[in-house]
């Protein structure tokens, strides 16, 4: 017979589960030794039990905060966190910066470039290139660069191997009759897919994506952000090995479809987050975007500057380069163009794929 | 799970937090309670925050109050068990063979052993704190290969069999959280994330740490630390760079520097990148002048 005393007990973790947090039944026990140990003499005992038994980490304290409300106050859970629970924010609101980083005019560099948000969520259709990305997904872990790692591997190298050397000492009468080395292994580098989806980039976005999902399932270690007036993170649904449900649940992160070009704010939030900033540093960074910009050319080109000097190689594709003609006109692009390794054709998947095997190409030679 | 309700007379976050205030360390009561129920329950303690919040300080505060010596294992990508747990000593072990000839020679006896930060605290979980720093450096794998001694304090060794802690050794593992941690190791630990100090007592940690400083000062420098955080920078200035920032503005004071220009004249110690300097150039004064009122 269980007390009713520990009825909230047994009731929080519930509704933890419920709310989408990791609550494992080993935990409860935790947490129950835990406020025994604390004594508990308030409320506020039992608040930071609860925290540190759960751990649930900046991002979600506030969910966390309400359910533990809901549960031993009473309170009643405000709203629902919406979206995948597990990557809570996805997005960061660049709106927020833009006292910081003021545009500097008002004339608009970019045709389409609007600063109205539409917030919804667009239907992602699918045309018929399946065949061109499927290799290009093959062909990935064999194409993209590779550094070197620190781990080690038994082969021909520089490095003595004292553990096999004492092996094969004791399997030959401890005699030593040759010397095993050991040569440093080589891993993917990362690589970065940062998706313009503001509305002058209509046309390209789904394309885009439909590559980001097979670049994100051939490489090994792959992040992909949208950039619009908002900054979204879409690795973890590109993971899905089904493009369609990937592809959808993709769609239903991203607010800013088609919205305002703030691109080069969004790229400042990307980088001032420091888990996001991460992905840069080494990284293969690959920009998809026709790099039009409502306002000043500088937060753009100051970001770009930072990736730059984080990144590996940088790579801007974009779907006007498609044109043999195209010269970059915009201050923004003219301005950004002496920092990239590359400035290609961004147009339809199977082109940024072939832009991506053949940049790898080149640099791992 | 064996619970220990005081370690060597600590018997509440409220003791602990004080021994670790005689220990030069600030704690709020968030850190206090995870600290004492990581202690009580026996699990290691999983520390997360931005750089320079104080991850590490914790630790060697932790250390100090139980009197006892800081095992430190920087993470690195890469890492792995001859680098964290044991290595045995290949060179030692042929010397042996040559030598012992005919005869019978043991070779896994201890003192071709080398014991590397996670063996040294297992063998003496009574002299040591485990510190496991920057774990999010390391790969995943090595991730999963603590997990065995995180949840039950055992070493497996070949050829020696499981070795296990007389008593749960106090582990401290921080994280600036460059990637996100697996759930199995999150869950083996009491976890605390430490948030930049509140103001009040980011002024009281500044006066202990610098003696020099003056109680106007801290708060000046402070108030003016809080205002850069809240900017967009590569580098937000962590703990350490607010009780430098007073410390080398409060030196340039004594040289004969006046007020605003001493903060502005230091600024090179609290941003430390180009780029976050040229970001502030402009409004730099007025932070001062704002922090000053």
């Amino acid at each position: 017979m269980i007390p009713r005393a520990m009825d909230p007990f047994l009731a929080f973790p519930q509704a933890l589960r419920a709310a989408g947090f990791p609550a494992s039944p080993d935990r409860t026990e935790t947490f129950v030794t835990a406020v025994s140990l604390l004594g508990p003499r308030h409320i506020g005992d039992l608040r930071r039990a609860a925290n540190a038994v759960y751990g649930p980490g900046p991002d979600r304290q506030e969910m966390f905060d309400a359910v533990f409300d809901a549960v031993f106050l009473g309170r009643a859970i405000a709203a629902p966190a919406p979206g995948d629970p597990e990557e809570l924010p996805a997005s960061y609101d660049a709106g927020a910066f833009e006292e910081l980083i003021a545009p500097e005019d008002e004339d608009p560099s970019g045709g389409e470039a609007t600063t109205a948000e539409r917030l919804f969520a667009r239907d992602l259709g699918f045309e018929d290139e399946d065949a061109a990305l499927r290799a290009f997904s093959r062909a990935l872990p064999g194409s993209l660069p590779r550094r070197r790692s620190r781990r080690l591997t038994a082969g021909k190298g520089q490095l003595a191997d004292a553990r096999r050397a004492f092996r094969e000492m004791l399997r030959n009468d401890g005699e030593v009759t040759h010397l095993p080395t050991r040569r440093r292994l080589s891993r993917e580098r990362r690589v970065l897919m940062l998706i313009d989806v503001s509305g002058s980039m209509k046309q390209g976005t789904e394309g885009a994506l439909r590559l980001a999902h097979a670049l994100v399932q051939g490489g090994e270690r792959v992040e992909c952000f949208t950039l619009g007036t908002r900054l979204t993170r879409v690795t973890r649904a590109l993971r899905h090995k089904n493009r369609d449900q990937a592809l959808t649940l993709a769609s239903g992160l991203v607010a800013d479809w088609d919205g305002g070009t703030r691109l080069g704010e969004a790229m400042a939030v990307f980088l001032s987050v420091p888990r996001f900033a991460a992905h840069t540093r080494g990284a293969l960074v690959i920009i998809v975007s026709d790099g039009l910009e409502r306002g000043g050319p500088e937060a753009l080109v100051a970001s770009t500057a930072r990736i730059k000097s984080l990144a590996w190689s940088m790579l801007w594709l974009s779907p006007l380069a498609a044109d043999p003609d195209f010269r970059p006109e915009t201050g923004a692009m003219r301005a950004i163009l002496p920092m990239l390794d590359r400035l290609g054709d961004g147009s339809t998947p199977p082109a940024i794929a072939s832009e991506i095997l053949g940049f790898a190409k080149g640099a791992r030679r | 799970m064996t619970v220990r309700r005081a370690i060597q007379g600590i018997d509440g976050p409220e003791p602990l937090a004080r021994s670790l205030g005689d220990a030069q360390y600030i704690a709020d009561d968030g850190l206090a309670t995870a600290a004492y129920l990581a202690l009580a329950l026996g699990k290691p303690l999983l520390l997360e925050g931005a750089p320079g919040v104080g991850k590490t300080e914790a630790a060697k505060a932790l250390a100090s109050v139980l009197g006892r010596e800081l095992v430190r294992l920087q993470c690195y990508e890469g890492i792995d068990a001859s680098a964290a747990m044991y290595e045995w000593n290949f060179p030692r072990q042929m010397l042996a063979i040559r030598q012992a000839g005919e005869d019978y020679v043991n070779l896994y006896e201890d003192q071709f052993l080398i014991a590397r930060p996670i063996l040294q605290t297992l063998q003496a979980p009574r002299d040591r704190v485990l510190l496991i720093d920057e774990i999010d450096r390391a790969d995943h794998e090595f991730e999963a290969f603590l997990l065995e001694f995180l949840s039950d304090f055992t070493v497996s060794i070949p050829e020696r069999g499981t070795m296990r802690a007389s008593e749960p050794p106090v582990v401290v593992l921080t994280s600036n959280r460059t990637r996100e941690l697996h759930e199995a190791l999150r869950r083996r630990c009491v976890y605390h994330w430490i948030d930049y100090p509140a103001p009040a007592l980011e002024a009281q940690i500044v006066m202990m740490r610098a003696a020099s400083v003056v109680q106007d000062t801290a708060h000046r420098v402070v108030r003016a630390v809080g205002a850069l955080r809240a900017e967009p920078l590569a580098k937000p200035p962590g703990v350490a760079e607010t009780v430098e920032w007073a410390e080398a503005a409060t030196l340039l004071n004594q040289q004969g520097a006046a007020w605003p220009r001493a903060f502005a004249r230091a600024i090179g110690v609290v941003l430390k990148d180009q780029d976050d300097l040229e970001f502030m150039a402009s409004r730099l004064d007025a932070i001062l002048a704002e922090s000053a009122a």
